[in-house]
Order: structure tokens, then sequence, then C-alpha cells
């Protein structure tokens, strides 16, 4: 069985340790979250990609890498995250479990270690970072930047968030833009870094089979040099926000072939802290957020007018969005089917094998995400985001209690407040 | 029933052959919340030209994936949806030449293994319904068709082989699946998903008598055997194209180098050769070699830059590749570096750390119930064993690789694929 223990190491630095014996490997997160910022997000985003570089003990790439070689292939990667409206910075590693070592080497110590040094001790230059690493990493991230465009599924929810929230800080994108990438410098960036590293709430993940005083020990004493600041951030975010009474309506041409039709509804401020979340977890489900649900079955299968129909929450900042792979000439057709969908969830017109099945899945999901050290790791990312501490399995026991008619009433309150259609350059003419 | 002992990384396996043929694996982990079940037939894309009742037939390029979508249909409706309100979450893929069902569930799992099985074996279309699967299909070769890095990856494929079916994209074309009518189906059903070419892999909180039991209800009680299959003949060492460039809406340069290697007979060698061949791609251009550190210094790399080594049957190749502003720049400095290390050797405390390295993350590997069972099935289909890799690693050499990096110099075996971004994109 596992076992989830949270706890303050210094004022806003918090650890949660999930203690368990069933992974091969132990895994660990360092996460810095701030508000999500226009004039900083790309800063920000640079950050921790400087810090993969290098450190004081192992100054670069390469140094960095033989490391991880020794601790039997351990794995580092950063990731930048959007939670609600917070900018997630985080260093990700997981590293071959004590258990499984063959000479029974301990790597938590050095594991933790070297993440400490890496956020803690930066190699740097004239008292900054390297110049170097710094237009290195710069270059990376314009180019990441410019290839969102690439993934045209992905680049269509994007631009949905960006169009529907462009007055929101949720419109920010978690990378930044272009210009702000390109005007960092190694000065500037180290200034940012440590006002990180100072007001930053920041916190620290841990999943395997070590006690968890070892791990809290751990912890503190690779990460003891953190300023002390009693008054980190807390991450915030707006909810209420209304539709607009007419949706906003936004094309982009690029040279593709297929198009994509995504649609952006509010949820009237119901967010993961809500009573009423359960409900909205399924409403998206039969909705559109499974393969038994109305838009597979019926805009996908039944009517064959996309190639893929699906929805998601964006559960921190109140938003169900839907993502359509479309034939041109079938724009308005699709649309006005998932509407007519909705519509329906809307009507009540939810039978009980549909209410059963999206029940069904939505509580695996949940009891197989303990399976899994990455998604327990966003989970409780996400949790401390919230600043709630409900495990997946008692989430898991609300949505038992959840009936036809709280659907229904949660469904009454979605609003469209933004389409995004990505259409051929041909369809201009 | 076998038990497959593994105490260097903590496994235990299952095996039992039942009666019709199929070969069974089952991997118990009573601590976790989900089971997942793995069934599959050794056949894919590749799987073009094959005798059936003593009749050579062609079928067009995309059938195995094709039939892969039509086989969750049943009499009574999907097998999709009965699994969904299971909660289960099924799904399957098709590769080069192995098409896989699974799924994966936290409740009802016998009754998800019965639908699993009843649906993969019992066959039922109809030609409305291939009729209409025929424009779904058509949509998802569409989409694949704007992803740079699928088109990438198939010029690639296309460069290298000039026989080999490999070079034909899996899911075939929009034309060639115009092709396929019902009759084609029944008969690559019959002629592929017979219990003898194909394997139940399966981890989790499950008993594995339950699973024989289940499988020996539900499955045919006879098999049909093995039918013959043909790849073109035989592939000669020269690449069909040295060089393979497209245009696409891409913001930076994206490539994939890939050198040619000799194709590796069935038997326990290809999970050696698989071992070798990552650890020999690690050494070359991996994260903590030397030329990837100059690479990456010189900005001619970034993150996504990756190398390895694949393997199908008949045919198998090392390759690097990611996003580069200049590609050409970085095939050549791999050739340089391919010459300086079978010239100089490979540094012996890199390549001791590359294999602490790989074993460590083959290990960790094991966390996922998908790459044990997809693991298990694949190299079942090769004739080796997946989890046997602790003493598979102990054999391997640095001259091993040195050996295999021979390849990656000879004349006419290396093919870059470029997609450049478009004039007028940004």
């Amino acid at each position: 069985m596992s076992q989830v223990i949270q706890a303050q190491l210094f004022p806003g630095v918090n650890l949660t340790a999930v203690h368990t014996n069933k992974f091969k490997s132990s895994y660990f997160g360092v996460s810095l979250l701030t508000a999500l910022d226009r004039d900083r997000a790309a800063e920000n985003a640079l950050v921790p990609w400087v810090l993969r570089r290098g450190c004081r003990t192992y100054p670069d790439l390469q140094a960095i890498s033989t490391r991880l070689d020794e601790l039997y292939g351990g794995a580092l990667e950063v990731t930048i995250e959007k939670k609600g409206e917070s900018q997630c910075l985080c260093l990700n590693a997981s590293f071959l479990d004590d258990a499984f070592t063959p000479g029974e080497e301990q790597l938590l110590e050095p594991a933790v270690s070297l993440l400490g040094d890496i956020l803690l001790h930066p190699y740097t230059e004239n008292g900054v970072f390297s110049k170097e690493y710094v237009a290195g990493e710069q270059t990376n991230l314009i180019d990441t930047i410019r290839a969102q465009v690439n993934d045209k599924r992905r680049y269509s929810m994007l631009r949905l968030g960006q169009e529907m929230c462009r007055r929101e800080a949720f419109g920010i994108s978690k990378l930044g833009d272009e210009e702000s990438a390109a005007a960092i410098t190694a000065d500037s960036l180290w200034r940012r870094y440590q006002a990180l590293l100072s007001t930053a709430q920041v916190e620290l993940f841990y999943c395997g089979s070590a006690a968890p005083e070892r791990v809290q020990q751990a912890f503190k004493t690779a990460f003891a040099k953190l300023p002390v600041n009693p008054d980190r951030e807390q991450s915030e975010c707006e909810l209420r926000i209304t539709a607009p009474a007419e949706p906003n309506v936004v094309e982009e041409a690029l040279d593709v072939t297929q198009g994509k039709l995504a649609m952006g509804f509010r949820t009237d401020g119901i967010g993961v802290w809500d009573e009423e979340y359960p409900a909205l977890m399924l409403l998206n489900a039969v909705f559109g957020g499974t393969s038994m649900s109305k838009l597979f079955m019926n805009v996908r299968e039944k009517l064959s007018l996309c190639y893929f129909a699906s929805s998601a929450l964006e559960k921190f900042k109140g938003l169900m969005m839907v993502s359509s792979g479309i034939e041109f000439e079938k724009f308005r057709q699709a649309k006005d089917e998932i509407l007519a969908q909705l519509d329906a969830c809307r009507r009540g017109e939810i039978s009980d094998e549909e209410l059963d099945g999206a029940r069904r899945i939505l509580s695996t999901a949940l009891h197989t995400l303990t399976d899994s050290q990455r998604r327990l790791a966003d989970y409780w990312l996400g949790q401390a985001v919230a600043g709630i501490d409900e495990t997946p399995e008692q989430l898991a026991q609300r949505l038992e209690q959840v009936s036809k008619e709280q659907i229904v009433q949660v469904a009454g309150r979605m609003h469209l407040d933004t389409i995004f259609f990505l259409k051929g350059k041909e369809a201009q003419q | 029933m076998n038990t497959l002992e593994y105490p260097r990384i903590g496994e235990r396996l299952y095996h039992r052959v039942l009666d019709n043929g199929l070969n069974v694996f089952v991997c118990p982990k009573p601590e976790h919340a989900k089971s997942y079940a793995f069934f599959a037939t050794n056949y894919g894309g590749m799987d073009m030209r094959f005798c059936l009742d003593g009749r050579w037939s062609d079928t067009p390029a995309g059938v195995a994936h094709f039939l892969e979508h039509k086989m969750f249909d049943t009499e009574d409706g999907n097998a999709l949806q009965d699994l969904a309100s299971n909660g289960a979450s099924p799904n399957a893929f098709t590769g080069n030449d192995i098409t896989g069902y699974y799924c994966e569930c936290t409740e009802k799992f016998a009754e998800n293994l019965r639908i699993l099985l009843r649906f993969v074996s019992v066959p039922w279309f109809t030609a409305e319904s291939v009729d209409k699967e025929q424009g779904i299909i058509a949509q998802e070769i569409r989409m694949v068709e704007d992803n740079p890095h699928w088109r990438v990856f198939m010029n690639l494929m296309a460069g290298l082989y000039q026989r080999h079916p490999a070079r034909v994209s899996v899911a075939g074309t929009v034309e060639s699946i115009s092709h396929i009518t019902e009759k084609t189906l029944y008969d690559c059903h019959r002629a592929f998903y017979t219990p003898e070419n194909m394997v139940l892999c399966v981890a989790g909180n499950v008993d594995p008598e339950q699973v024989c039991a289940i499988a020996d209800e539900i499955l045919p009680k006879r098999g049909s055997g093995k039918v013959e299959r043909d790849y073109g003949g035989a592939e000669p060492p020269e690449v069909a194209a040295a060089r393979v460039e497209a245009e696409m809406e891409v913001s930076t340069p994206i490539f994939q180098y890939a050198c040619k290697c000799d194709p590796v007979p069935y038997g326990d060698q290809t999970l050696r050769m698989q071992l070798l061949g990552e650890l020999t791609a690690q050494a070359l251009a991996g994260p903590s070699s030397p030329l990837y550190a100059s690479l990456y210094r010189q900005g001619l790399i970034n993150s996504e830059f990756e190398s390895g080594y694949e393997m199908y049957s008949g045919c198998a190749f090392l390759y690097a590749g990611g996003e580069s502003r200049d590609p050409d720049e970085v095939a050549r400095q791999i050739c340089v570096e391919a010459e300086r290390l079978v010239r100089e050797g490979v540094d012996e405390a890199l390549w001791q750390r590359l294999k602490k390295a790989a074993y460590g993350s083959r290990v960790c590997g094991l966390n996922s119930f998908e790459n044990i069972c997809v693991g298990q099935a694949k190299s079942f289909f090769d004739g080796a064993q997946a989890l046997a890799f602790p003493e598979m690693f102990d054999t391997i050499t640095c001259q091993d690789a040195l050996a295999l990096l021979n390849t990656w110099i000879r004349p006419d075996c290396t093919t870059l694929s470029v997609v450049r971004p478009k004039e007028g994109t940004r």
C-alpha cells in the first residue's frame, strides 16, 4: 500500500512524499511556481533550461550526463507547465530504486543532492549565468516557441486558449513569446533566477521505497541554501469570467490538408475546488472525454464528420475545450453537431449506460494514476497549485455520489465563449 | 504452467502453450490497482504478400492497420464501447510486423479479457462498414501526412530500402486502402489471426490459471498453422537514395540520418542485437557522448536530438535525428565520429557507464505494464526473451559495438532524410 506524507520543509517550500514499494524507480520533482506574467514568462521558462546545462559540481551537459549514467541511467528532464494561471518550472528526475541496484548502492541521497546542486548552485561566469549557455538555450526556447505550430491539433488548442483568455493571465503562453525570449541576456536572466529562488512557491516531490524521514532529511540537506522568505508566492486564478453573448470566432489559414475546429466553453466558475467539480468531470466524460462519449459516438462514428472529436477540462481555470479534426467544408456542420450534443446533455438525454460508463472510466483513471509515478507527480503538483490535499481515491469516492440531475444542472452552466478554426490556405479563395 | 524466474530484476513470468497453439505469458503484480492484457498477432504493415490455401496473394498497403480498425466491430455492436462501459481503456496499434490489442482496467478483469479475446478472434465485416471505415482512415492518413515527423521517417525508410516493405507506410495511402474489401479483411484475418501466430501477455493483479482458463474458453479449440510470407526477395546492402528531401510547414528543418545494418535472424540474438544496437547508438551520439556535447555546443542540435537502433524481420538500422538548422553538417560530423571510433575505439570508462545506464533504464522501464507485455510479445515473435536482458548485457563488449559501427562507414549505406521549412514559412 502507498502512503502520502506532506510536510513544509521551510516557509513556502513543501514536500509531498509518496511511500510505496511497487515501482522499480524512485521519482523526484523540484518545481518553482510563479504567477503567469506576460513580460516574465519567457525568462521564467528559460531558467530551468539554463540550470540544466551545468552546475558547480558538474559544469556542463556531458558532466551531468556522466553523473546520471553513473547513477544507473538516471533521467533528468525540464518541463514547463501551465496549471491554471501559474507557470510551473519543473525539474523531474527518476532513478533506479535502491532496491534494484546490483551492489545495494543507495541512490536517493546522491540523486537529491544532484537536484539541489542544479537548482541552487548553477555554473557561473563573472557572477552570472554563462553567456554561452544562455544564448544556446535562448535559441532553443525560440525554436520551441516557433515549433508550436508543428503539431496542428495541439496548436489549435493553444490558439483557442490564447484567443479566449486574451485579457486573462491564462492566455499567456507557458513559454512566453518570441520577442521577449529574444531580449533576454545573461544578466537579466540571472536577476530573474535570483528573484524566483527567493519568491516562487517551491514544491518538492518524491515517490519510491525510501522511508519518509530519510527522504525529508535528504531534501532538507540538499535545499538548505534556499533563501529564507516567509512570504513566498501563493497560486491564484481568475475563474469568474462570463462568456460573451455571441461567441468570438477566430479563423487562421495554414498549409494543411485537414482542418481543426476548436471550441472553448466557460464552466461558470466551476473548478477543481468546487462541490460541483465531480459533476463537471462526468459531464465532460459523457460529452466528449472518452471513446464512448457523445462526440466520439455520434460526431465521429455515426456521422463520420470528424477524424477525432473530444473534449477536455482545464480544471484550474474553469474551461471545457473541444478539439476536432475535420474536412474544411464540414466546418458549420461539425460545429452545429458538437453544440447539438451538448444540448442533448442539457436536456438530460444521458442514458444509464453512458453515465455508468463515464463514471467507470473516470474512476479507473483515478485509480490507475496511483500506478504511475509521473502521473502522481503531476497530480500532486496540481493539488499544490490549487492548495488542496484531496487524494485521487477521495476524488474517486466523490464521483460515485453524483446524480444525473447534477450533471444536467452543470451542463446548463456551460457557455460557448470562443471558436477557433484552422483552415487550409486554398480554402481562403 | 512453466515459471520463468528473473531474480536480478525481481520479475517472474508464468508461461503456458494452450492446446490450440497460443502462447500465454502472465506477470502477476498484486500490489497494483490495474491489470493490463495485450493480445497480439505477428502481422503488420510489412506482411502484404503471403500464401493462403496454397495460393500466393498480394494485398494493398495498409490492410493490417485497416483490419485493426475493423476488428472492434462485433455482430452486436462495438467492443470498444463494451470495454469502455466497464471503465476499461482499450486500444490497438499496428506496426511493421505486429498488430496488438490491449485493454487496461481496475475492475471486471475477467469480463474485459473475455471481450478482448472474443472481438479479436471473431471477425465481423460488412461491405457497408468497410466503406465507412475508408472515409475515417483516409482522414487519419491525411492527418498523418501533415505530420513532419512522420514524413521525415517515411522518407528515410524509402531512402534506406530498395525492396523491403518497411519502406511503405503501415497505414498505406488513400489510394491503396480504396482497394480493400471485406473479402481482403476476412482472408487476412484467417491467414494471420491464428493462435499459433499470436501471443497473449497479461500483467497486473491477476491469477495466471484464470487467464489461461478464459483463453481456453473463448478462443478457437484448434489453430490452422502459420502462413508463409514474402518480403520481396533479398534486400541489397546499398541504400535506395543517399538523400531525401521534402518541404513542409515547419519552423526548423527536421532530419533523420540512418545507416543500414545487416538484418538479424530469428532467435535470441535479436535481443542481444537490440541491446547492442542501442548501446552503440549511445556511444556514437547519445547524451553523454563527446559528439553530442560538441553538436549541442555548436548549436547544431537541441534536446530533441535522439539516436537509436531499430530492427524488424529482414531489416535493421542505426539512426540519429531531431531538429537542426544544418542537418547536412550534423550528418557529416556523425560520419567523422563513427570513423574516429572505429579507428581509436570507445573510451572504456564511457562504455562501462553506458552499460550501467542502459541497464538501469531497462529495469525502470518495467514500471510500465505496457512495456512488460509489448516487450514480451515482440521478443517472443523474434524468438527471444525480453526479460533475460541482464544476462545478455553481460555478454556485450566494446568490440561488438565497434563492429556494428563499422557498418556506418561502409559506402552507400546511409540515408539522410530532411524536411525543410516551406518558402514563406516564418
